[in-house]
């Protein structure tokens, strides 16, 4: 079951991508997500009982299942998974969220938005470098999109493209160089955008080699090489007209390397997947992203986190050559590293994880790349890519290293408070929706470190819970988010409001996420976050203040959200807000697995928990 | 076991049901339903006393249950709690009939009466968490239903935000106890140790002030009356408010002695302050949200003497009267059309003898006139402070029978503004709607009754005193004499009915306006929380923006691209310059090395 629950998405994304232009391809994705989830669900069947026992000279039957098959053994390479309590319902969460963003996809939930972000960049004819639009420029937008309303939208190109200008230093830029090689199929040849933030427009026509980029950063190189897409056309041109296939299969890309992150049972695979899942993260954000900033924050994002796992590898390769075994399972069982090394690990480590996690002050490339990502990509990130963070310093750091997680637990604590009590602080004042939803979650994730980092069985299981609960309620304030943006146009919240008079149930739902977020008893944040403080104050002496920077980070959090309520539903109905449509039936279905988890969670914490109990840590 | 789970089961499904399916019909219907089934459950609970504890969080070396433990009073209470849901939902059904978010507000009304019936019954205090942060959360939602009116959202924020403020205090002050005694289980926390159990301790009556609002967390009180008044009832009457009070009571065993005093300080503060500020209030909600306060003070009074059981008597007491003076206010400010203001607000009594009678009734239990539950209750109170016989004791009992003749005073002044300065005619007699009529009746009937409750009841409650009788008694003459008096002489002098020289506020002074103002607490508390947010927010976002972000993220990169233009312009020289270059390297390579060479 465990190479299933691996390949599924796997194929699924390469089919996607085969028949992106087919009509059904979105069906082929959430078709393979949805398989995905079963083969995940299933895998709790016929599970060992999580007592390890010697056989045959290697430690065996703590993992409920595993597999393993030779790779590269002389780099200590195997491809072996493996699946314990605690992986399990990570692994489920990202299927769940992998299906949701699927068939978000597939319903075109977001249609219009799409459309009103990308007119502006669609809308500009003719080839040819041209510098008068502000930085954007599109060849033949004849895609019958808004020629009545192309004056002013192309205004709005201008000034997005201005705020590009503005907002991206140049100097983090990577240069683009999409290249657009002619001969793609269907639209691409139809529009291509090319936008070069620093230098002003730049038009790649079709068919010609990029022009007038300033040399392409081999970052952005690879990734195109590897995705062996025709650059930044199929994915605007699509977008366009509804959300594109391929970005179902980048989806699926995500979902299969953050599984196999979850199921890495070497430490050699583990780093593989955990690189892995940059790549269609960062296509993601870099493609359909918001156009005024995902550039800059896609590079942020890839270099800032590339740059921790460098060091996390060298950490895995100390481990690696300290005690001759890349196999994860054995290496927790024994005790990890030797303790003369442990805290050297142990910090290498814990620096590649904090920043995916992300842990203050590692955490800069996080609101900037939920802001620019599509919904779905913050979806992901929020609901997924923290956890892979999190779960490797819980799993991967912790185990392997645990005296050095011991000796270095103050500190982690110390930062994670300052993280939760800073974002809180900074979310009291953020001006627009989704960046303060991000901020929310270096916070949240704050929690976690700290109870993580306590050292307690109670902090352990308050910090997975918590971990998994966060993912469940971001993802779903991010989706509501997404179709605030998408409806009203702004995500700001000077120019929000009277969303309960214009769209109750919406503002319904945002409220129950508030609740969600700000750690409402009875909801799943609850749990996470109060035992958090449980286990702070547990160990006493200045654990304690740790404990009251904990629960007072709460009251922040409900502090900004109430803010941010305020602002969104309260009040005169806003011009942006007027008219908006309620919550349509594929955002319900979409949206509801997340409510009723969030509910079911938050009611029946306990077989969670038991589950945690039984994982290998 | 079931009725103990059906008891919370009930309402909460029906209201998070109701929250789903916005039907009206429907609504209606689970609106009178749920606090039906609960009141029938809790009269089970009054029966069975059912105890029982199934886990619901293990999370290793601490359990959190799902454990009810209903004891006798706890079911009175319960009792109390969905009686007055019972009759503000069939209050609502008539008084909300115009309102299209009606459904919501029935569900919302449900969850809060399940939240309630959570607190009174558990018996684990994380578990007693989830109903009391739910409470606030509904709480929020009730109060900012008027989505029209400008102030309602503020004022449900500050109502959650001030109370979750309490709760940080309060979730420490369990987690300490919790950790110290290795259960959360509140029978198992008498044996805690002294040192957590007082740090724990007060952390927890600092939740409890916030939720009860005591002095200093009073300030979310009296905005909250933007909320319908049914909901008005609710959170003074037998919900919210009395919350604060009930766990206190609970808690009582884990007190060490000697901190008894701190509690019977802030009892003795709010009692007092809260009646001058009803005394001076300007409108007939906002009297009525001051007394909650001054009332509760007498609650936490009883908890500072020990004696539980006379604060949960004066709480159901005080459940009753104040849902009828609400439920009445709102029937009063609907017949007389006007926003509430006692300045204009006025009947005659004979425009409506029911709201009349019921009004009267409410305001002579306040005051604590007797037969009425009013008297019995606050008797208990001072009684248990008469005999305790410690500091605290002295304390509350002297600023109870100050905050009597306070009570008196204001709930005369009330009445006197009400109805006894004429009216103008109207054509007919006003209609009560038949759901209002029974509701106003219901609690009538119960506070007239309410006496044998002191006789027959499950409250441990000390003897009636008859020098203590005399004395309250005396108390509350006093404080109908102070405002008659002040009341008779502006009739002498011919001062017109309306005029504001004519209020019995009067004899306050020129203190009158900062107690009108509720000592400007809240305005100072809204200012300065409104100052440091802005400050610290300022100061975070130039840390993590300007600081992390800016500076140390973005400028190593800015750095590192630095370098490589640097290194990239060390390498565009022509013949010369590499020339030069090399030459150098191989210089500087061959020092190093024979450095090294001499070196080792």
């Amino acid at each position: 079951m465990l190479v299933p629950a691996v390949a599924v998405p796997f194929f699924g994304a390469v089919l996607v991508w085969a028949w992106r232009d087919r009509a059904f391809a979105h069906w082929i994705g959430v078709a393979a997500a949805a398989l995905g989830l079963v083969v995940v669900a299933l895998l709790p069947l016929g599970r060992g009982d999580g007592n390890w026992s010697t056989m045959g000279g290697s430690m065996t039957g703590g993992w409920w299942h595993e597999v393993e098959f030779a790779w590269a053994p002389s780099i200590y390479l195997d491809f072996s998974l493996a699946v314990d309590g605690i992986s399990w319902p990570l692994a489920t969460l990202t299927a769940l969220l992998g299906l949701l963003c699927c068939l978000h996809n597939a319903l075109g939930a977001e249609r219009h938005t799409s459309a009103a972000l990308q007119v502006p960049l669609a809308t500009v004819a003719t080839g040819g470098p041209s510098r008068d639009a502000g930085g954007v420029t599109g060849v033949p937008g004849e895609s019958g999109l808004g020629e009545p309303g192309e004056p002013a939208l192309g205004e709005d190109g201008g000034a997005i493209g201005a705020g590009a200008e503005g907002r991206s230093s140049a100097a983090l830029q990577v240069p683009l160089a999409t290249v657009a090689t002619g001969g793609q199929t269907r639209r691409s040849l139809r529009a291509v955008n090319v936008q070069s933030p620093a230098a002003g427009g730049v038009t790649g026509v079709p068919g010609e080699p990029a022009s007038g980029v300033s040399g392409g950063a081999p970052l952005s190189g690879t990734a195109e090489a590897a995705l062996g897409e025709s650059g930044g056309a199929t994915g605007t041109a699509d977008a366009a007209a509804g959300p594109s296939a391929t970005l179902t299969a980048l989806l699926l890309a995500v979902q299969f390397a953050s599984t196999l992150v979850f199921f890495a049972d070497n430490l050699v695979l583990f780093f593989i997947a955990f690189e892995s899942v940059l790549l269609p993260m960062w296509a993601i954000i870099h493609r359909y992203g918001d156009p005024a900033a995902r550039r800059h924050a896609a590079a942020k994002f890839a270099l800032f986190t590339v740059a921790g796992s460098l060091l996390m590898a060298t950490g895995l390769f100390v481990a690696i050559a300290d005690t001759g075994t890349a196999d994860l399972g054995a290496l927790i069982v024994l005790g990890g590293v030797s303790p003369e090394i442990s805290l050297l690990v142990f910090a290498l480590l814990a620096i590649g994880f904090a920043v995916k996690a992300p842990l203050w002050p590692l955490h800069s490339w996080l609101p900037d790349a939920h802001t620019a990502a599509p919904t779905v990509g913050s979806v992901l990130l929020a609901g997924v890519l923290l956890k892979l963070g999190t779960y490797g310093l819980i799993r991967i750091a912790g185990g392997i290293a645990p005296q050095g997680a011991a000796d270095a637990a103050p500190v982690l604590a110390v930062l994670a408070a300052i993280g939760i009590i800073v974002a809180g602080l900074v979310c009291l004042s953020l001006p627009e929706l989704k960046r303060l939803i991000a901020y929310s979650s270096v916070g949240h994730m704050g929690f976690v470190v700290l109870a993580f980092a306590t050292g307690t069985e109670a902090g352990v299981n308050a910090a997975l819970f918590g971990n998994l609960a966060h993912g469940l309620i971001t993802p779903l304030l991010f989706f509501l988010a997404g179709a605030l943006k998408a409806r009203t146009h702004t995500g700001l919240l000077g120019s929000l409001g009277g969303l309960r008079l214009a769209a109750p149930t919406l503002a319904g739902l945002l409220c129950f996420a508030a609740f969600a977020s700000l750690g409402l008893p009875g909801l799943a944040g609850f749990w996470g976050e109060a035992f958090t403080v449980y286990a702070a104050t547990e160990r006493g002496g200045a654990w304690l203040a740790l404990a009251a920077a904990a629960a007072f980070g709460a009251f922040l959090a409900a502090a900004y959200l109430l803010r941010m309520l305020r602002r969104v539903s309260h009040g005169p109905v806003a011009p942006a807000v007027a008219g908006v449509g309620d919550v349509t039936a594929a955002e319900l279905i979409v949206w509801s697995p997340l409510v009723a988890g969030t509910l079911l969670l938050g009611l029946i914490p306990g077989p969670l928990l038991d589950l945690f109990g039984e994982g290998l840590l | 076991m079931t009725t103990g789970l059906l008891l919370i089961g009930f309402p909460a499904a029906t209201g998070l049901a109701g929250l789903v399916f916005r039907h009206r019909g429907l609504a209606r219907y689970f609106a009178l339903a749920a606090p039906v089934v609960g009141l029938y459950m809790a009269a089970m609970c009054a029966i069975m006393n059912p105890k029982f504890a199934l886990t619901l969080a293990d999370f290793g070396p601490i359990r959190v249950d799902l454990a009810l433990e209903v004891s006798g009073t706890a079911a009175a209470v319960a009792i109390a709690t969905a009686f007055v849901t019972l009759l503000v939902q069939a209050y609502s059904v008539p008084y909300l009939r115009d309102d299209p978010h009606y459904p919501a507000f029935a569900a919302q009304v449900n969850l809060f009466c399940a939240a309630m019936l959570l607190v009174v019954t558990a018996d684990d205090l994380v578990f007693l968490l989830i109903g009391w942060e739910v409470m606030g959360a509904c709480s929020y939602l009730l109060i900012a239903h008027y989505a029209k009116l400008p102030e309602a959202p503020g004022a449900a924020a500050k109502a959650f935000l001030v109370t979750r403020f309490g709760d940080v205090a309060f979730v420490l002050g369990v987690m300490i106890l919790g950790a110290a005694a290795g259960s959360f289980r509140i029978g198992e926390l008498a044996e805690v140790p002294d040192g957590p159990a007082a740090a724990g301790m007060l952390l927890i009556l600092f939740g409890c002030i916030g939720k009860s609002a005591q002095f200093p967390l009073q300030i979310w009180l009296p905005p909250a009356m933007a909320g319908p008044t049914p909901v008005s009832a609710l959170i003074h009457a037998a919900t919210m408010v009395a919350a604060g009070a009930y766990v206190l009571t609970r808690l009582i065993p884990v007190w060490p002695a000697h901190l008894l005093l701190i509690v019977a300080i802030v009892a003795a503060v709010t009692m007092i302050g809260a009646g001058l500020c009803a005394l001076a209030a300007r409108d007939l909600k906002g009297v009525l949200a001051w007394s909650t306060v001054s009332q509760v003070g007498f609650m936490f009074a009883a908890v500072a003497v020990a004696a539980g059981d006379a604060a949960l008597f004066h709480l159901v007491s005080h459940a009753g009267f104040k849902a009828l003076l609400f439920l009445t206010a709102g029937v009063v400010i609907a017949i007389a059309g006007t926003n509430g203001s006692l300045r204009t607000t006025r009947l005659r009594p004979g425009d409506s003898p029911l709201a009349f009678w019921a009004m009267t009734i409410g305001l002579a239990s306040m005051a604590g006139l007797p037969p009425l539950g009013g008297f019995y209750s606050k008797e208990a109170v001072l009684g248990a402070a008469y005999e305790a016989a410690t500091p605290a004791g002295v304390v509350v009992f002297w600023a109870g029978i100050v905050a009597s003749i306070l009570t008196a005073a204001y709930a005369a002044r009330l009445w006197l503004l009400l109805f006894w300065r004429g009216a103008p005619a109207r054509d007919e007699r006003a209609v009560v709607p038949s759901g209002e009529a029974f509701s106003l009746w219901a609690l009538m009937i119960v506070i007239l009754a309410f006496g044998g409750l002191y006789f027959a009841g499950p409250f441990l409650l000390p003897e009636l005193h008859l020098d203590l009788m005399s004395l309250l008694l005396l108390a509350t003459l006093g404080g109908f004499a102070v405002v008659a008096d002040a009341w008779w002489r502006g009739h002498r002098k011919g001062v017109p009915a309306m005029d504001g020289e004519r209020d019995p506020a009067g004899v306050l002074g020129r203190a009158r306006p900062a107690m009108a103002a509720g000592f400007y607490a809240e305005r100072l508390a809204g200012k300065g929380f409104r100052a440091i947010a802005r400050t610290a927010s300022g100061a975070a976002r130039v840390l993590d923006e300007r600081l992390v972000d800016r500076t140390a993220v973005e400028g190593s990169a800015r750095a590192t691209l630095a370098a490589a233009e640097d290194t990239a312009a060390g390498h565009r020289g022509g013949l010369v310059r590499y020339l030069r270059l090399s030459a150098a390297g191989t210089l500087l390579v061959t020092a190093v090395a024979i450095g090294v060479s001499l070196w080792s």
